[in-house]
């Protein structure tokens, strides 16, 4: 059900039904019927599972992704520095005086 | 590799355990289930408790395929494939999965034609290869892998391949989270959605969640980050007395799902009425058949099937566990009767079952554990 | 503190390919069959070479067989297989290989082009490995009774000056030491058999560890409590098997374990966990921790072991168990293998 894994199309059929993906170095033709409605080309990332092409990766949002990761708890760190002077009402951490149930 | 090796980058895995830490409110228990085996496994294999605060729960979903098969399907499967000219295929994760009298590595070694594929279009290849032999390959999966022989099938029929047929035990998601719902022994506060699964389905299948039921989802990722952010948004919600459907896994899930492939099960599958999920009981709708335009390569239209019911030992609570209601290790015959080697239940054979899970990471770490010495 | 092994019994109607896997299933039968019946009763801990006194000489003493198939693979063949296998059970016991003697049981039918090459490559491997091949046995099976040759090789050796290793003396705090990237071997071999449609530049590992071996021995000397090579069921059997014996734990650090790109990324692709797999050219050495880091030093100064890595130490906890640490606290316990690695899609 779950196992998929990232691969890059290193080149695609010339009916670009099948490509072939390479995976670290590992390479496998796989299906890529699923992606019909728009079809991937060579050096795009693709989601494998079961031999088959299931989604493109895309890279902006992956992008997007590791820029918010690592945003993580600079928003409530900057926030609880502002509430220590009492200027809102907003969430705290464990140490902290107030928080929404 | 790429959209992997980031989203398991230490220093950011650190801040995000840091970050649940900050939100889950302490005098609060929340409860989260992770629907997907996916999902139990990875949370096993990256250590991922060992990060959450003990007020933060992971409780194991139903989402293991191999695991909601009742024993008499597997009974089915190798009696099919252990007819006279016969070559049984299906996924490695099959392969131990015991039957009433063994499991297919058992029956290989007793000498029926037993083969390991990858991909369904690999037990196609068996058939075009093989042509003095009849190529019955065990169908399994939820959404995620059934688009996949659905296209098998499709390709068979274009190429008038006979001599090959699927045992479909395809199974879909939704209606295994609603007899979650349903069952009065549960207390959840959200759900880690099926990543995978969402690729197919996209994620407004899961809006009656959150809007019917008032718990929040949030469709993640496989990776260490991807499930650490997922409950990181889970707390947000749960924070703000929010309950809506998320997409973590932006990269790779499209909130409208996949088109083709949905077309591609709709043009081979139908739904049954009903089927027997092993722990849950019968549940309508939520399996699949294939249609009778495919009737030829379906081996339960086209051979006849034994069709008999096995009960599991009323002594295994697979049930309870699979509903998150015990603990692997609540079991009674947890570790003893029932381990990975001898499984009495298939929790404990398949490798993203909870109990295997639990077993083979968990159950035997010491309570404190001494932190990795780079660190 | 070494705890005594429990009493197994071997219960079941028949053989399967699991028992001989080289993980638990393989460990009871060896301990509930063979064990009781062909080994005297104050039997120790079971090693890869077992050590006579002959007149006040101790020689060392191992036997293999190998069963491969393909017979060729990138980076080697069966006949490597057998040489290498059979000098390095020996070498990891702390032996040096002086002769061999080789069974083959070859099936009727076998082209005599393949059987030449295999012994071609036997030859070579033995010069290299600088070890005599002092005679042999060969029968003859019929059509379809092996799958096209099995070979059984039996190894004797002289104790290497200087070592002095057994389970006992591994205590925590010790070091564990790997001498390279591991699962070459057996992602090669599951590769080369062709029904998964996979492909990467890949090779078998084999190769004789004995020079490295010896040059770690010359560097610790007595601090090398106790090696293994990792071969079928990979580095967490061979540990585990350590846990079990010793009753302590083994902590890995999982960011040190070395491991080529394209066997992880196999790895991933299949959900195989390259600590499972195979290993035909490598070992794992535990050495104390005053002797660890230049015994690390020596290994990586020796041809061959330049991407050997400490990969974890010895600790009390978890008894008997091995545990795999990641750089951000989280963990998992690693247990033996139960039968082949059976690749996954769940």
């Amino acid at each position: 059900m779950c196992l998929a894994i990232p691969g890059k199309i290193i080149e695609l059929d010339q009916n670009a039904q099948m490509a072939l993906v390479d995976v670290a170095g590992v390479r496998r033709k796989v299906d890529l019927r699923l992606l019909q409605d728009d079809p991937p080309v060579a050096d795009d990332w693709v989601l494998i599972h079961v031999g088959f092409a299931m989604s493109k990766i895309s890279e902006a949002d992956a992008a997007d992704q590791m820029q918010t990761l690592t945003m993580l708890g600079e928003a409530e760190a900057a926030m609880q520095e502002v509430s220590g002077y009492g200027l809102e009402n907003d969430v705290q951490g464990e140490s902290g005086k107030r928080w929404k149930q | 590799m790429k959209f992997v090796d980031e989203f398991r980058a230490p220093e950011l895995i650190a801040k995000a355990g840091e970050e649940i830490r900050r939100l889950a409110v302490p005098k609060r228990h929340y409860r989260i289930m992770e629907v997907c085996g996916g999902h139990t496994h990875a949370i096993y294999r990256f250590g991922l408790k060992d990060l959450l605060p003990a007020n933060v729960e992971l409780i194991h979903g139903p989402g293991c395929p191999v695991c909601v098969l009742p024993m008499g399907r597997i009974d089915d499967g190798l009696a099919l494939g252990a007819q006279a000219g016969f070559i049984f295929a299906a996924f490695g994760d099959m392969m131990r999965v015991p039957g009433t009298h063994g499991s297919p590595l058992e029956y290989k070694a007793r000498g029926m034609d037993v083969r390991i594929v990858y991909s369904p279009a690999d037990a196609l290849k068996l058939a075009r290869t093989n042509p003095e032999k009849h190529v019955m390959f065990f169908a399994i999966g939820f959404e995620t892998t059934a688009p996949s022989t659905a296209l098998t099938l499709m390709r068979a029929k274009a190429e008038g391949l006979h001599n090959f047929s699927v045992f479909c035990n395809h199974v879909t998601i939704i209606p295994a989270i609603r007899a979650i719902l349903d069952s009065p022994d549960m207390r959840l506060d959200g759900f880690v959605g099926p990543g995978h699964v969402s690729t197919v389905i996209g994620c407004r299948p899961y809006e009656w969640i959150a809007e019917d039921e008032g718990k929040p989802v949030v469709v993640s990722g496989f990776e260490p980050l991807d499930i650490l952010q997922s409950i990181v948004m889970l707390l947000r919600q749960l924070r703000k007395g929010e309950a809506k459907v998320e997409n973590q896994y932006k990269r790779v899930v499209p909130w409208e799902g996949n088109r083709a492939a949905l077309r591609a099960m709709a043009e081979v599958f139908e739904l049954r009425p009903y089927f027997e999920w092993r722990g849950l009981g019968f549940i309508s709708q939520s399996a699949l058949k294939i249609r009778a335009s495919y009737a030829e390569w379906d081996s339960e239209q086209r051979f006849s099937v034994p069709g008999v019911r096995v009960t599991d030992p009323k002594a295994a609570q697979c049930g309870e566990v699979l509903k998150g209601v015990l603990k692997p290790a609540q079991c009674k015959l947890f570790g003893c009767e029932c381990t990975p080697e001898q499984p009495v239940g298939a929790l404990m054979v398949s490798s993203e079952g909870s109990c295997a899970a639990y077993y083979n990471y968990d159950h035997r770490k010491p309570v404190t554990i001494a932190s990795a010495a780079s660190v | 503190m070494a705890t005594p092994a429990t009493k197994i019994r071997f219960s079941e109607p028949q053989i399967e390919m699991a028992h001989g896997a080289g993980g638990k299933a393989s460990r009871r039968l060896v301990e509930g069959l063979f064990a009781p019946l062909l080994y005297g009763s104050n039997q120790g801990p079971l090693g890869d070479a077992a050590h006579i006194q002959i007149n006040g000489t101790r020689i060392a003493m191992t036997t293999d067989s190998f069963v491969v198939k393909p017979l060729r693979f990138p980076g080697g063949s069966i006949g490597e297989l057998a040489i290498n296998g059979t000098v390095n059970d020996l070498a990891v016991s702390g032996a040096r290989a002086e002769a061999i003697v080789v069974t083959y049981i070859l099936e009727a039918g076998l082209s005599t082009e393949i059987l030449e090459a295999e012994v071609r490559a036997m030859g070579l491997a033995a010069e290299k490995a600088g070890v005599l091949i002092a005679g042999g046995d060969t029968k003859v099976v019929d059509h379809g009774q092996a799958d096209q040759m099995y070979i059984t090789t039996t190894g004797i050796g002289r104790l290497i000056p200087g070592v002095d290793i057994s389970v006992p003396s591994v205590r925590p705090g010790d070091k564990v030491l790997l001498s390279g990237p591991i699962g070459d071997h057996g992602i090669t071999i599951l590769l080369a058999r062709g029904d998964l449609d996979l492909e990467a530049e890949l090779r078998s590992d084999t190769r004789s560890v004995l020079p490295l071996v010896q040059a770690l021995v010359c560097e610790a000397g007595a601090g090398v409590r106790w090696m293994r090579d990792p071969t079928r069921g990979g580095v967490a059997t061979s540990l585990n098997e350590l846990a079990r014996d010793s009753g302590h734990g083994i902590v890995l650090f999982e960011e040190k374990i070395p491991i080529r790109d394209s066997v992880r990324g196999a790895c991933e692709l299949l959900g195989l966990d390259p600590l499972h797999i195979a290993n035909e050219g490598q070992f794992l050495a535990i050495v104390s921790s005053e002797h660890a880091d230049s015994a690390l030093q020596a290994l990586r100064g020796a041809p061959g072991g330049e991407e050997a890595e400490m990969i974890g130490e010895v600790r009390e906890q978890p008894s008997g168990a091995v545990l795999v640490t990641t750089l951000y606290g989280g963990s998992r316990l690693v247990d033996m293998l139960v039968g082949d690695p059976l690749p996954r899609i769940c």
